[in-house]
């Protein structure tokens, strides 16, 4: 994918959400009757800030804790600790009554479009459903009219507002749950692979939805991907995660130009190049091994036992996110030498 | 995508198209189990039984309780409209017979839904939130379970007498048991579904979660399981009934008259046959019926 369409997000100044040591754990009762129960570092320890109207993609390999930070911001998941700040206000633990308001505000798109829409319900209901939560005070007709408004606005037909999901494809459906993520105009929307389980034709599709979606209502995105080349075309900022521990975060145009991080490396050059003989003559970095289970990670740096750079030092000192440029910053000790 | 989106927009200033009416899942199993012969010809007949049941009363010219003392313990006979002849205390078996569907029924009727009510809820409740409120609820439901059902009857019949209500409360509490755990069970695969997770983001509350996305996803083995809990019911208060602990004279059941006519099945085997063969059918139709409602519900099922 060449065209390179996200559009600049206006200079905020402020962060709508800031995560600061944002760490999930979950306990898993241990081998045998009467082992301590171990814990499984999902997330471990995640910092960063997102600005008004900004895409902030999420990528990594399967397992690494991706879809369990998008969950643990939106509250979805309790953190074990750490801060998500939304508007600067801490909603971690915060009490159901303070985060019913913020709801409207922080919505989410999932992977599998069909099971993410109830099959008893008419997609008019599906979609109202948060209207109908948020302000009760609206009547019949004009949760209807809104309804209408937002199927139309997503590119579905209005008149199938008594259909129900089944009768759907799977883009139809994602637009379904697009819309109904959107119907709040929330500020703030998680997706969580929301193109993987679609064809590539439609992927485009409701990418560039999502894109004028943004546009239009100044929406930030939290975009989970592992498709480095959508990642590419969609956000303005990147962050790798490797088994719950960020590796790089930085703007999209200097992550792909040069990479700093040996993990970040490897993953950008596994991204196929539509030219032959590029592709052919590209340097390789292949990872071997497998991502090793988060309920005993590595110690000092979780990724050095695959990394083809590790040293001695790595095994005993976590590296911690190091600016390396305006835009990027590294958690590698070693991000000087290698590049 | 934006030529879409302004295709429809102009669409709608056309003159918006009439709302189709979709197809929901309920309208298709419908569709199919009305295709099923078996289940249908089993609706038509237990709906026979059952008019005849409520209508019972308009259709014979003797009352349930009234003896004819000309024909006492007397075979099937057109002529004096005895049908299906009298039994040992010279009362007509045709209207017993239906005035027995009557008890039977309301027994199976009753006591299921009140088993639908609390095991729904109940297996819902404890399926959704799920750890430690999971672990007390289903070993509450464990501890029922483990006492003994005869007991359990006799103890209320002493306490509190013979009553036919008791039957209803008696059966109830038991056939719940095994509703809960059913729908307990489809609540934890339903609950980590992303619709349910979509509705929590959205802030709906765990009240309307339940009520709203829960149970009508639950609902098909629920009544699938529901028509097969009746014939049960009715066939445990049959077996009541035949001990003696079910209803009391003059009002009577098919377990109380399959009873009577046991005892006599040399001289008079129509006092058996009638109400056996009524129980008989009423079971097989559930049955039929609750096959039926399976494959509709469920068609990867088959």
């Amino acid at each position: 994918m060449t065209a390179i369409t996200a559009h600049k997000p206006k200079k905020a100044t402020s962060p709508i959400l800031s995560v600061r040591d944002l760490k999930v754990h979950f306990s898993v009762p241990g081998k045998g009757l009467f082992a301590p129960d171990r814990k499984l570092r999902a997330v471990d320890g995640v910092n960063f800030d997102l600005y008004p109207g900004e895409t902030l993609g999420v990528v990594g390999e399967s397992g690494c804790g991706k879809s369990t930070l998008g969950r643990a911001i939106l509250q979805l998941i309790p953190p074990s600790s750490g801060q998500v700040a939304w508007l600067g206000k801490d909603i971690v633990g915060a009490p159901h009554r303070e985060m019913q308001p913020l709801r409207r505000d922080l919505q989410i798109i999932f992977q599998d479009p069909l099971a993410s829409l109830n099959p008893r319900m008419t997609i008019g209901e599906i979609i109202a459903e948060p209207l109908v939560t948020h302000k009760p005070e609206l009547g019949k007709d004009e949760i209807k009219v809104r309804v209408k408004r937002m199927m139309a606005r997503v590119g579905l037909l209005p008149q199938m507002i008594n259909r129900y999901p089944h009768e759907f494809s799977g883009g139809q459906c994602q637009r379904i749950g697009i819309a109904r993520a959107m119907i709040l105009e929330p500020k703030l929307i998680v997706c969580d692979e929301p193109v993987s389980a679609l064809d590539v034709s439609i992927q485009a599709q409701i990418v560039n939805l999502l894109q004028e979606l943004q546009r239009e209502f100044d929406l930030s995105l939290i975009f989970i991907s592992h498709d480095l080349s959508i990642v590419r075309h969609i956000c303005h900022r990147i962050m790798v995660l490797y088994l719950g521990n960020v590796m790089e975060l930085a703007d999209r145009d200097s992550i792909y130009a040069a990479p700093r991080h040996p993990y970040t490396k490897a993953l950008i050059s596994a991204v196929p190049i539509p030219d032959p003989e590029i592709e052919r003559n590209k340097e390789r970095i292949v990872l071997t091994g497998d991502l090793p289970s988060p309920l005993s990670p590595p110690s000092g740096c979780v990724f050095r036992t695959r990394c083809p750079f590790a040293q001695d030092k790595c095994a005993t000192a976590s590296p911690t996110l190091d600016r390396v440029s305006e835009t990027q910053e590294v958690a590698c000790h070693f991000h000087d030498s290698i590049s | 995508m934006m030529n879409k989106s302004e295709k429809t927009a102009m669409l709608e200033a056309a003159g918006a198209p009439a709302e189709i009416e979709g197809r929901s899942l309920w309208r298709d199993a419908r569709i199919r189990l009305f295709r099923n012969k078996a289940a249908v010809g089993s609706m038509i007949i237990l709906g026979i039984i059952t008019l005849l049941a409520i209508f019972a009363p308009l259709l014979s010219p003797y009352a349930y309780d009234q003896i004819d003392w000309g024909y006492i313990q007397e075979g099937p006979n057109w002529e004096n409209g005895h049908i299906f002849g009298t039994d040992g205390n010279g009362r007509d078996l045709f209207i017993r017979v239906l005035y027995g569907a009557r008890v039977s029924l309301a027994v199976g009727l009753l006591a299921t839904s009140v088993s639908l009510a609390i095991g729904v809820t109940y297996g819902a409740v404890a399926g959704y939130f799920g750890g430690k409120v999971d672990n007390i609820m289903m070993r509450f439901v464990d501890v029922l379970y483990s006492l003994p059902f005869m007991f359990f009857v006799i103890m209320l019949m002493v306490v509190f007498g013979r009553n036919i209500f008791l039957i209803f409360v008696a059966l109830g509490a038991v056939e719940w048991l095994t509703m809960a755990r059913i729908v307990r069970g489809q609540t934890l695969s339903l609950r980590r579904r992303e619709f349910i997770e979509a509705a929590h983001a959205t802030g709906v509350s765990n009240f309307k979660i339940i009520f709203r996305h829960i149970i009508p996803n639950v609902l098909g083995p629920v009544i699938v399981y529901m028509t097969l809990t009746i014939p049960q019911v009715i066939l445990t208060e049959s077996f009541l009934s035949f001990l003696g602990l079910g209803v009391q004279e003059p009002l009577t059941s098919w377990g109380v008259l399959i009873s009577e006519g046991a005892k006599v099945i040399e001289a008079s085997t129509w006092m058996l046959i009638y109400p056996a063969l009524f129980l008989a059918l009423t079971l097989f139709c559930f049955n039929f019926i609750g096959d039926g409602l399976r494959d509709a519900l469920d068609p990867k099922d088959r």
